[in-house]
């Protein structure tokens, strides 16, 4: 400080306030640090650790075959089923919301916004139940279900149903603050020079939003396989019909079959994280284009 | 193409935006239309594009005298720039432009050469055609606009309709850009409405303009008709700078020759400040004696805020500096002030 020439030390009190005011002790920037990494290893990194140590405990083969084991395989083709029946049902319900809310006006705006909320504020358990008590065989369309051999509750339909209830905000949340930014000016210049409302949505409106209905569509997808509150109430747990990937697992562990459970655990956990990547990849994109 | 409007009509719940409102825009001319804030003229602009309805059963809208009311936008074959430009965010300026030409069904549509070849003949004339594939947030303001311009007339057009084509600019390049306007206009001879709330720019650069108000057209007429005849004090007030003196204590004061001598009416004179002449006080002769306030002399003219004697109504005055400076006036002097020309009207108008 000494080597400072004359005229920068009457500026000095002025410039270094903010920055000691900013630069906080070594030992505290040390500590804080620590801390938050001790409790990412802990909470997040030592678990997922664990689920991969423990799929592969008894070996490699010993995973494939907990993972090629009938019950097994039927557990991932339903989820992989109500994947691709709820993303795509949420994406088209998603970006129409979001269209509406976000473009136009109209009587019950604010009650559709809070009405796409609802699956949030809700517990899982309760949507569940609240299909079992509609579809069910005791609820108001059950009988009527049963007289025509349409089977919900126990069954495919439901676990879809469920599913796609819990993940319902997911694309729409995502799109309307954005297609509310975005406005309506954009659309109206492609009407005016002769755009129908196809072409409108198609060159204008959907590149506008597509990354963010991308993102919505990782996180949509990633709580649609993981989702298990729901689904266990509607699902009937029948081995190889009724079970999903979440249920699955529960029930080899509950069978102290902890190799299995954590097989297929494994895979949901590999998902995740793929979703997580593919998140991140479109977070950059989205900064680069900016 | 002319265009007309008839008895055009739209409430907007309690908001009365038009009430029934007439225009008639000539072929090939420059239109502005002025108003302030909330008067309708946005509304307007967008029911003769075609992107808003009239209340059903109020009016028509014609082009060349026949009628696009229920036409909806896309066949009106109008040019619209928005206020913000509004181009397409996530295509290249060369891609905005071709725009209007892609969507069109096949047998209508260009061949891609042809389209190309119109997009970039159309960023010249808007002296753009070295930005073709920019993006537009990589653009200035100004460029935008002309951009958003270019896009418009690719579909060629047979009216342009520009809402508040300036508004989101700074000053100069505002100034440039208007000027650009009116050139631009003159050699491509397209029937051009365009709505602003700058009373400078319609006045500077309209072969006519209309004035509303809430939601009804208050004047029409070439610019210079407009200034020197306002037909009402809301017209009088918003063109320019104005005072408005109570008549009585006026009288001698008003020129003989003066267009307003001896039509006071509704008691109150309006006198724009550069339409005052004043003399010095011991002079004598006809006029009201006015003590002088403040003087401002910067700028091409100087200020004078005077207070009148008799009724203590402050005026506010526009003289030459080489005619401040043979009065030799100071703060605190008395002066005598003449009209020239005034203007008064028969009805008193809630402004």
């Amino acid at each position: 400080m000494e080597s400072l020439p004359a005229t920068t030390l009457h500026a000095r009190p002025v410039r270094a306030a903010p920055a000691l005011a900013t630069r906080d002790p070594l030992w505290a920037r040390w500590l804080l640090t620590a801390i938050a990494l001790v409790f990412l290893a802990f909470f997040l990194v030592l678990p997922l650790v664990a689920v991969f140590a423990q799929a592969f405990e008894k070996g490699v083969p010993y995973f494939l075959s907990a993972i090629r084991e009938p019950d097994a395989l039927a557990a991932i083709r339903l989820t992989l089923l109500t994947v691709a029946i709820v993303v795509p049902a949420n994406v088209l319900f998603g970006v129409a919301a979001a269209w509406a809310i976000g473009k136009f006006r109209f009587p019950g705006k604010s009650l559709l916004t809070t009405l796409i909320d609802l699956p949030f504020a809700v517990s899982p358990v309760i949507a569940g139940l609240v299909y079992v008590l509609v579809f069910g065989a005791q609820g108001w369309l059950g009988p009527w279900l049963m007289d025509h051999n349409v089977r919900i509750i126990f069954a495919v339909p439901g676990i879809v149903l469920a599913t796609a209830f819990v993940t319902f905000p997911f694309v729409a949340r995502e799109l309307i603050p954005l297609m509310q930014a975005q406005g309506t000016d954009e659309e109206y210049s492609a009407v005016t020079l002769g755009a129908n409302g196809w072409q409108t949505f198609w060159r204008v409106t959907l590149p506008n939003i597509r990354w963010g209905l991308f993102y919505g569509v990782i996180l949509c997808n990633a709580r649609a396989m993981g989702e298990f509150g729901a689904v266990s109430v509607v699902s009937g747990h029948i081995r190889g019909e009724t079970n999903t990937m979440p249920l699955h697992v529960e029930i080899l562990y509950n069978e102290y079959n902890i190799v299995g459970a954590f097989a297929v655990a494994s895979l949901l956990a590999l998902l995740a994280l793929a979703s997580l990547v593919l998140k991140s990849v479109v977070e950059w994109r989205q900064a680069v284009l900016r | 193409m002319s265009i007309d409007a008839h008895g055009i009509r739209k409430v907007f719940g309690a908001f009365t935006a038009l009430d029934g409102v007439d225009l008639h825009v000539p072929q090939g001319k420059l239109v502005a239309v002025l108003g302030p804030s909330g008067s309708g003229k946005t509304t307007l602009l967008r029911i003769i594009a075609g992107l808003e309805f009239p209340d059903p059963g109020s009016g028509r809208i014609l082009f060349h005298g026949d009628d696009v009311t229920d036409i909806p936008a896309g066949r009106r074959r109008v040019g619209f720039v928005f206020q913000h430009y509004a181009l397409f965010r996530h295509m290249s300026v060369l891609d905005n432009v071709a725009f209007g030409l892609r969507v069109r069904r096949r047998r209508n549509r260009p061949s891609r050469a042809t389209i190309l070849e119109r997009a970039h003949r159309l960023l010249e004339l808007v002296q753009l055609d070295g930005l073709a594939g920019r993006f537009p947030s990589q653009l200035s303001g100004g460029q935008r606009q002309r951009v958003a311009l270019a896009r418009a007339l690719a579909v060629e057009p047979k009216v342009l309709l520009l809402d508040e084509p300036f508004g989101a600019l700074d000053a100069r390049v505002r100034k440039e850009l208007r000027r650009w306007l009116r050139r631009f206009h003159d050699d491509i001879q397209l029937t051009t409405i365009f709505v602003t709330h700058d009373q400078e720019e319609a006045l500077e650069i309209a072969d006519e303009v209309v004035i509303m108000n809430q939601g009804r057209v208050e004047q029409v007429g070439t610019p210079q008709q407009v200034y020197d005849k306002p037909a009402s004090p809301f017209v009088y007030q918003f063109l320019g700078n104005v005072n408005v003196l109570r008549a009585p204590a006026l009288a001698g004061a008003v020129r003989r020759d003066g267009p307003a001598a001896g039509a006071v009416s509704d008691g109150r004179i309006f006198v724009r400040p550069h339409d005052i002449e004043l003399t010095s006080h011991d002079a004598g002769g006809p006029g009201l004696s006015a003590i002088v306030r403040h003087i401002h002399a910067a700028g091409p003219h100087a200020r004078l805020l005077l207070e009148q004697v008799q009724t203590r109504e402050p005026v506010e005055v526009e003289i030459s500096r080489s005619e401040l400076s043979e009065l030799g006036l100071r703060e605190n002097d008395l002066v005598r002030m003449r009209l020239r020309q005034s203007h008064s009207f028969e009805e008193d108008y809630a402004i």
